[in-house]
């Protein structure tokens, strides 16, 4: 929902902070998680994660999120899907070129991004290109995956 | 360069030290020159001759034309084969390259291709969205943004792989561009987006229409600020406007095109509107060629291509440098070539 969405940002500092604990907790339950199988666990989890996300931040599933990096503001609301910054084509009110009715989603970063520490910094980095074959799958999966295999022996 | 037998190494041969490409257009830049581009509109036709006719318009005024990449995404002649046909005679295009038709398959053959044609610059762009365009059925690719875009040209050519990681026998050796609007919201962030780019391999740029010197000049001292007036060549969009209606249409249509009231006032208050807008396309490209980090322009006439030559020639931008002609040999640029190089640190 769009009003929540941009809630969100408005509250980027608070779930950015609330996600970096989240993410702590994911990295521990990596052994439990690892035994469960993450095979077994893609569908369920990337459902939860769908339904809470998409409440939240109108989020498309793309697999490999990003939303620390931009002010909690989905990058994939952007009808031209940009993950680096705002188009030539905003409007002079801020609003899409694409979809005058809503905000441009990449102000609303650059916006959402000066409440949460170092967000500055996580906007300038350069996003690569989006793995498509990830696209539905639960990121916080991997993330999990990713830290907790990290802190394996 | 030739095109008869000749490789890709032929040409990484011809390029100096220093240099990503052969092309003339960097001769020009890293010379210290202010370079003159323009952009050439893609035929409905699928005769060679249409894509001749429009580029012989801009004869001895600019340095390189620009191929657009179905702009405005409406359908035109591609990028790629307007580029080819213009390097068969020597002309020196810059191929723009739009991430909403092709996906990074298509992209990187083309930028391939397009070097092995001789396209010595490419442009990367987002590209506008379909429902501007005259096919708002059509499905919007996207798969790249232009940031990613230039990353990828950048690994083809300077780590000669694809993204996949396949190697190349021979990178695409060009100079490579991205547009910046210094003009549209969230503008203290433009020149940020810009550091962006140039991290991701940008080395020119070529903005969205300059209506408004002060706003650039703002954007530019920011450039200064986060250190990049000597780390990327900035050529500045400019362009004639028709009449104070077409600059008010213009204004409302044309995605991220700012037109200050002042402009608009000055118009229509004048007794021909046309040449008016040329009046003031020429007094904003003699106070852009002031800024001392600004290294050309880039004049879109859409339409009024005609009025290329009167706004080069009246403005004295190219200060009685004469750029390549078709007949003056294919690495020839006059005098281009003898001035001393200007060192400037690009990205690698």
């Amino acid at each position: 929902m769009y009003a929540i969405r941009r809630w969100s940002v408005r509250h980027s500092r608070g779930l950015n902070s609330f996600y970096r604990r989240f993410e702590m907790v994911l990295a521990t339950l990596h052994p439990l998680l690892s035994r469960i199988g993450y095979v077994r666990l893609e569908r369920p989890v990337a459902a939860l994660e769908e339904a809470i996300k998409g409440v939240l931040f109108d989020c498309r599933m793309c697999g490999q999120c990003v939303l620390s990096a931009t002010g909690m503001s989905c990058p994939m609301n952007c009808p031209k899907n940009l993950r680096n910054g705002p188009c030539g084509g905003v409007r002079a009110d801020g609003a899409c070129e694409v979809r005058p009715e809503m905000k441009c989603v990449w102000l609303e970063a650059v916006e959402g991004s000066t409440r949460i520490p170092g967000g500055d910094a996580a906007l300038k980095s350069v996003q690569p290109a989006l793995d498509r074959r990830l696209r539905g799958r639960s990121s916080w999966l991997r993330v999990a995956q990713e830290i907790g295999g990290q802190r394996e022996p | 360069m030739s095109l008869e037998g000749g490789s890709a190494s032929d040409h990484a041969r011809l390029i100096p030290s220093g240099y990503s490409s052969h092309g003339r257009l960097e001769k020009v830049l890293r010379a210290g020159g202010f370079a003159v581009t323009t952009e050439l509109a893609p035929p409905d036709s699928a005769h060679p001759e249409e894509v001749y006719r429009r580029a012989r318009i801009f004869d001895q005024y600019v340095d390189a034309i620009n191929a657009t990449d179905g702009s405005g995404a409406n359908c035109h002649m591609s990028s790629l084969a307007v580029c080819a046909l213009l390097t068969r005679v020597g002309y020196e295009p810059v191929m723009q390259i739009s991430c909403r038709d092709k996906n990074r398959i298509a992209i990187q053959g083309d930028i391939l291709g397009g070097a092995a044609l001789g396209v010595c610059n490419l442009l990367c762009l987002t590209g506008d969205g379909g429902q501007a365009g005259d096919h708002p059925q059509a499905a919007p690719v996207f798969d790249l943004d232009s940031i990613s875009l230039l990353e990828t040209a950048r690994i083809l050519r300077d780590e000669q792989r694809f993204l996949s990681g396949r190697r190349l026998t021979d990178p695409p050796n060009a100079l490579l561009g991205a547009a910046e609007n210094p003009f549209a919201p969230p503008l203290q962030w433009r020149a940020d987006r810009l550091a962006k780019k140039v991290a991701a391999g940008a080395q020119f740029i070529q903005t969205q229409y300059c209506f408004d010197v002060e706003l650039l000049r703002v954007f530019m001292r920011r450039v200064e600020d986060l250190g990049m007036a000597g780390k990327l060549f900035i050529i500045v969009g400019v362009g004639p406007l028709r009449s104070a209606k077409a600059a008010i249409w213009m204004r409302e249509h044309v995605p991220g095109l700012h037109i200050p009231d002042h402009i608009i006032d000055r118009l229509s208050g004048a007794a021909d509107g046309a040449r008016e807008g040329r009046q003031i396309c020429i007094d904003i490209c003699q106070e852009i060629r002031t800024i001392p980090s600004v290294s050309g322009i880039h004049i879109m006439a859409y339409r009024q291509e005609e009025s290329v030559a009167e706004i080069v020639e009246r403005s004295g931008v190219l200060t009685g440098r004469k750029p390549w002609i078709p007949g003056d040999g294919l690495n020839g640029s006059r005098d281009v070539e003898k001035a001393p190089l200007r060192s400037m640190a690009l990205p690698q």
